[in-house]
C-alpha cells in the first residue's frame, strides 16, 4: 500500500471510532444518568431506544446553522474545528493492542496530553467570538479549570513513566505484565483520576457549561452541525482520558496472570471494555455529585493536587534509588 | 517512525477538512431562514445591553502566569524521568534542588494570597 492510502485510511479509521464512540456514549449517557434518576432514558426509537442518538445526529444535521449578526465570524468559524480536530489527534497514540494501533510513536503519552491541551484554546475562542457574555464567561472558566487542572494531571503519570523509563504507550502496557500500576501508584491514580475529571468539564466539574448559570457556556451560540461537533469532542474527550488511565494504571489491553500470547486475539475487546468500565464510574460521578464551586475547584488544584503531585513523584524517585543502590544492586 | 509523523500531519489536515465537510453538509441540507431577531445573541431573551467583549477579572492573569512556571517545569521533568533509571543518586538531588526553587515560588504566591480564588 501506498504511505498515502495508510495515513488516509489510518485517519478515516480514528474518525470512525470517534463518531461510533459519540453515539453510543450519548446513548450510554442518556440511559445511565436515566437510571440513576430512577427513570428510564429514551425508550421510543428503536428497541429500548437504541436508536435515539443516530436520530439525533440527523437532526442536528439538518438544523438550520444559525450564526449571529455580531458575532467574530472568522473566529466563530474557526473555534470547533480547534476542539474537535485535537480531539480527534488524541487518537493517534492509543494503543488498543500489541498490533491495534494508529501509530507507534515513542512519545506517545507525551502526545497524548499535548493534543488534549490544545482544546482550552479553542473553548476560550468559542467563548470570545460568540459576543454574548455568557459564552465569554464559560470559555473563560474552562480554560482558567483547565490550565489549573493540566498541571497535577501532567505530573501524576509521571512516577509510572520513571518506573518504565519510556513514554511509548506500548511500552507502559508491556511493563504491567505482573502487576497494574494502580496498586504500587495508587496516590498518582487518585491525583489522575479527580485531574482527569475536571480536565473533561463534566457534571461535578461543569462550571463551564452550567446549565443553571451560563445558558450552555461556551456553546451557547452554535447550532446545527457546529454545536454537534463541539459535544462530539467533549463525549470523545472522556474516552480518551478513559484509555489513557487503562494503559497507564490498568494494564492496557491485559489481564492479570493471562499470557499475553493467549490474549492477542481478544486485546481490543477487552481494552474497549475497561475503557468503558471508566466511562461508567465518570457518568456515575456525574449522576451523583452536586456541581463544586469555582473557588474550592481553584484552591484543590493548587493548594492541593501539585504538592501532592511533587511529592509523590519525589517519594516515587527515592524508593526506586534505595531499591537500585539497596537490594537491587548487582 | 516517519510514516508516523505523516500520520500525524495526516490528523491534522483531514480533521480540518472533515469539519469543514460536515458543517457545509449540515448547510446544504438544512434551511436558511435568516431573520433580524434570529441574528441577535441570546441573553435570556432582553436584548444585550453593552459590549460583549468587556474587561475581564485579573485573577485569571495570575493563574495565566502560574500555570506557564509550572507547565514549563513538567517540560522539564518528562525527559527527566524517561531517563530516571539511567543515572545515580545525582539525577535525584538535582530535581530536588529545582524544585524546591519552584515550591519556594508557589509558597509565596500562597502567601501573597494569589492562589485564593476571590
Amino acid at each position: 500500500m501506498s504511505p498515502l492510502l495508510i495515513v488516509v485510511l489510518r485517519v478515516l479509521a480514528a474518525i470512525g471510532l470517534m463518531l461510533a464512540n459519540g453515539v453510543v456514549l450519548i446513548y450510554m449517557l442518556r440511559k445511565v444518568l436515566g437510571h440513576l434518576h430512577v427513570r428510564l432514558g429514551p425508550m421510543h426509537m428503536g428497541p429500548k431506544g437504541v436508536l435515539q442518538t443516530t436520530m439525533d445526529v440527523l437532526k442536528l444535521l439538518t438544523k438550520e446553522d444559525v450564526t449571529p449578526t455580531n458575532v467574530d465570524k472568522v473566529l466563530f468559524f474557526i473555534a470547533p474545528a480547534l476542539v474537535f480536530v485535537p480531539a480527534l489527534m488524541a487518537y493517534a497514540a492509543i494503543p488498543f493492542s500489541e498490533t491495534w494501533r494508529i501509530t507507534d510513536l515513542d512519545t506517545g503519552l507525551l502526545y497524548s496530553f499535548a493534543a488534549l491541551s490544545v482544546i482550552p484554546i479553542g473553548l476560550l475562542m468559542a467563548g470570545w467570538a460568540s459576543a454574548n457574555k455568557w459564552s465569554l464567561l464559560g470559555g473563560m472558566r474552562a480554560a482558567g479549570q483547565q490550565i489549573a487542572y493540566e498541571v497535577p494531571l501532567l505530573l501524576s503519570v509521571l512516577p509510572v513513566v520513571m518506573v518504565v523509563g519510556s513514554l511509548n504507550m506500548s511500552d507502559i502496557v508491556a511493563a504491567q505484565s505482573g502487576l497494574w500500576f494502580v496498586i504500587p501508584q495508587l496516590p498518582a491514580f487518585v491525583i489522575f483520576a479527580i485531574a482527569g475529571l475536571v480536565e473533561l468539564n463534566q457534571t461535578p466539574f461543569d462550571m463551564s457549561e452550567a446549565e443553571s448559570e451560563l445558558v450552555a457556556g461556551f456553546a451557547s451560540e452554535y447550532s446545527a452541525m457546529k454545536f454537534g461537533l463541539l459535544f462530539l469532542s467533549e463525549f470523545s474527550n472522556s474516552f480518551i482520558m478513559s484509555a489513557i488511565g487503562v494503559t497507564v494504571f490498568f494494564g492496557g489491553w491485559m489481564i492479570p496472570f493471562v499470557p499475553a500470547e493467549v490474549m492477542q486475539p481478544v486485546a481490543p475487546v477487552i481494552f474497549m471494555t475497561k475503557v468503558y468500565i471508566g466511562i461508567f464510574f465518570m457518568m456515575w460521578i456525574r449522576g451523583t455529585f452536586p456541581r463544586v464551586r469555582i473557588d474550592q475547584l481553584m484552591q484543590l488544584g493548587w493548594k492541593w493536587l501539585i504538592p501532592a503531585s511533587l511529592a509523590w513523584i519525589m517519594i516515587t524517585g527515592l524508593v526506586i534509588k534505595v531499591w537500585q543502590l539497596g537490594p537491587g544492586a548487582s | 517512525m516517519s510514516l508516523d509523523y505523516l500520520i500525524l500531519g495526516g490528523f491534522v489536515v483531514i480533521g480540518f477538512v472533515f469539519y469543514v465537510a460536515t458543517v457545509t453538509a449540515s448547510n446544504l441540507l438544512s434551511p436558511t431562514a435568516p431573520s433580524r431577531e434570529k441574528g441577535v445573541t441570546y441573553e435570556c431573551g432582553s436584548r444585550p445591553i453593552g459590549p460583549p467583549w468587556v474587561q475581564f477579572r485579573v485573577g485569571y492573569y495570575v493563574y495565566a502566569l502560574l500555570f506557564v512556571v509550572f507547565d514549563i517545569e513538567t517540560v522539564f521533568l518528562y525527559p527527566w524521568a524517561v531517563t530516571f533509571n539511567r543515572f545515580g543518586l545525582f539525577i535525584l538531588v538535582e530535581m530536588v534542588l529545582f524544585m524546591a526553587i519552584l515550591v519556594l515560588g508557589l509558597l509565596y504566591a500562597w502567601k501573597e494570597g494569589a492562589l485564593t480564588w476571590r
